[in-house]
């Protein structure tokens, strides 16, 4: 097996230059589409984990029907033990209760509609970091705070600093009035431009009061750290709570909208790199055509001396692996670098790039990801690509006539 | 005992459209450690009668046994192991492998015929210190002149320890001088180690050194000079 080898890879260099150009172009594929798919999900990742870290959670439990139509009186009644049963179930994970409606916030003349949040302040803070987004002002101190924390946007939009009075007026609890005015403690920031313009919080309690609701909920956040629990405690609170009662969602049932976008995103990248490739290849194929032509009279030799078919296809298809394998490797061995400067220095837009991520409610940061599987789905890929190419030579190979083929 | 038995050989290229009869009936016996020279004018038929000695051609009738074996029934893997373990090649342009050095050369077919590393080093150096190039071995073919390479293959032809070697027009690419050396080798190994050569050839130096001339003319034997040992 070492004298084949050692064989295929001699070959190659038969033609120094030509291999070289070869290679340059494979690498030229590799490095372009590792770079732009490292890009793409760090972007698309950072942007799932704002969103999923910084509000939704992993995973959420509800009041069934809630999430298709989420009104306060969709909530579910909170006994004192609910949140110890839960986190009993998903192994003493924290379960961290919202109460969350829609509410019109007001100063002066101005007015506009904010996402009411009711929080357990301790909870919350292990769960979202909420205390570290604030940028002004004081973090809850208790479940019975009278303050709220605004959101930077929205203290802009309304002209509010912290220690002014915020208006609130909503629905309540069956249909109840809610109306309540409550001190600014705190401003908080988010990466999400869309969360910058829509979140109050209050403690939960404070929430409970305002619409009405005492001893509701209308989420229960599940305080996972990552896909592979969500995957796993989500599947047995499915399994054990009553589906009459009780809904549970995983982090992509929360934001079909991301997961869909990210989907369509991914394929056109694949589309891309796919039409990339497709010119690398035609490229390759043309190395591989003039490799199998010019040998024709020695792959007669060969055969004629004694080598049998498989044997020399299987050769030739090592030294096609051998040319695409060098050229993956410099690709990466360019990409790295690259990935690598960019994942510790993200890419930040400004100016009206920035404002059109924003417009869409993405954070204009895009840093690249450095993950080993990204590498490992050039070199299949470019894996595959080579085999395809070595088609042609075993087609050659197998019909080669050694009498035809020496008297070229 | 003869190596090579054929009866009645016939090969028409291109039987459908404008037939091109190469043998019309060679009938032909060779003997083991015959030094045998098929010669005759170009397109007398006399390459076409060594690819089908070598079971590199099939033809359109007639029946060819090498060994004892009866090529024509044999599958295409069973022909080319055939081919690696009972047959020799001496080409007209040498055919080495390139990139492989002169010792990889002779050592190839072995390889493909599984044997211990062992023996593939003993008979790899001893066939090319036969060949004279003991001292060559490291180097490649592009660093060998013409009868150096002819020597190598040469080495290599002998290396799977073949029944018979078959060289065609092994000596057109060489000058007279390496021309008669490589046949002194050739001779010298015939003599001492009873290998059968069978060259197709119009080199009046290889025919005179033949043990026997059969000459082809129009795919028909027209003579053949018997045994001059």
């Amino acid at each position: 097996m070492k004298q084949w080898l050692i064989l295929a890879w001699r070959n190659i260099w038969r033609n120094k230059r030509r291999t070289l150009i070869s290679a340059a172009s494979v690498a030229f594929a590799v490095m372009f589409a590792t770079s732009m798919s490292s890009l793409q999900k760090g972007g698309w990742d950072r942007m799932l984990n704002n969103v999923v870290h910084f509000y939704f959670g992993y995973g959420q439990i509800h009041a069934q029907g809630y999430w298709d139509e989420q009104t306060i009186d969709r909530s579910l009644e909170l006994q004192p033990d609910t949140l110890a049963v839960l986190s009993a179930m998903i192994g003493n994970k924290p379960i961290v209760p919202r109460l969350e409606s829609f509410a019109l916030a007001s100063t002066g003349p101005i007015t506009m509609g904010v996402l009411v949040s009711g929080i357990d302040p301790s909870g919350e803070d292990s769960l979202t970091d909420l205390a570290d987004r604030l940028v002004a002002g004081q973090y809850f101190t208790s479940q019975a705070d009278d303050g709220v924390l605004v959101a930077e946007g929205i203290a802009e939009e309304l002209e509010l600093a912290v220690g002014d009075t915020l208006v609130l007026l909503s629905q309540g609890y069956h249909g109840v009035s809610a109306a309540g005015k409550y001190p600014i403690t705190g401003l908080v920031s988010f990466g999400s431009p869309e969360l910058n313009k829509l979140m109050v919080y209050m403690p939960l309690e404070t929430a409970q009061y305002f619409f009405g609701a005492e001893g509701r909920a209308t989420s229960l956040v599940l305080g996972l750290d990552n896909v592979k629990e969500a995957k796993a405690a989500v599947s047995l609170l499915r399994r054990q709570l009553d589906p009459a009662v009780y809904e549970v969602l995983d982090w992509e049932q929360l934001i079909p909208d991301l997961v869909q976008a990210r989907g369509l995103d991914d394929a056109g990248n694949t589309i891309i790199i796919l039409i990339l490739y497709l010119i690398i290849a035609f490229g390759l194929f043309g190395t591989v055509l003039m490799m199998t032509k010019e040998r024709e009279y020695e792959f007669g030799v060969l055969v004629a001396i004694g080598m049998r078919r498989r044997l020399l296809t299987g050769v030739v298809w090592v030294e096609i692996i051998f040319l695409a394998a060098v050229g993956a490797l410099m690709g990466m061995a360019l990409a790295l670098p690259i990935v690598w400067y960019f994942h510790i220095n993200p890419i930040v837009f400004t100016g009206e790039m920035a404002q059109a991520y924003e417009q869409y409610g993405v954070e204009p940061i895009i840093p690249t990801v450095v993950e080993s599987w990204i590498f490992v789905k050039q070199a299949l890929i470019i894996f595959g690509m080579a085999s395809l190419m070595a088609l042609y030579p075993w087609l050659k190979i197998r019909t080669l006539s050694p009498v035809q083929s020496m008297r070229h | 005992m003869a190596v090579i038995l054929t009866r009645d050989l016939y090969k028409t290229y291109n039987p459908d459209t404008i037939p091109v009869h190469a043998l019309n009936g060679v009938s032909l016996s060779i003997e083991e450690g015959e030094f045998t020279a098929i010669v005759g004018p170009s397109g007398s038929g006399k390459t076409t009668l060594l690819n089908i000695l070598g079971g590199l051609d099939s033809p359109t009738s007639g029946y060819v046994e090498v060994g004892g074996t009866d090529i024509s029934q044999l599958s295409e893997n069973e022909l080319i192991d055939f081919r690696k373990n009972h047959i020799g090649f001496v080409f007209q342009s040498y055919n080495l492998i390139p990139v492989l050095t002169a010792y990889e050369n002779v050592e190839f077919v072995m390889l493909l015929q599984g044997r211990p590393e062992k023996e593939r080093k003993e008979r790899t150096e001893a066939l090319l210190a036969a060949v004279g190039l003991a001292d060559h071995m490291d180097r490649r073919p592009s660093q060998l002149s013409g009868g150096q390479q002819q020597r190598v293959a040469v080495a290599r032809a002998l290396a799977p320890r073949p029944s018979f070697i078959l060289a065609d027009e092994p000596t057109a690419n060489l000058d007279s001088h390496t021309s008669a050396n490589l046949l002194d080798i050739m001779g010298k190994l015939n003599h001492e180690e009873k290998v059968t050569f069978i060259f197709s050839t119009h080199d009046s130096r290889v025919i005179e050194r033949a043990h026997r001339v059969v000459t082809v003319e129009d795919g028909v034997i027209i003579s053949d000079e018997g045994m001059k040992r």
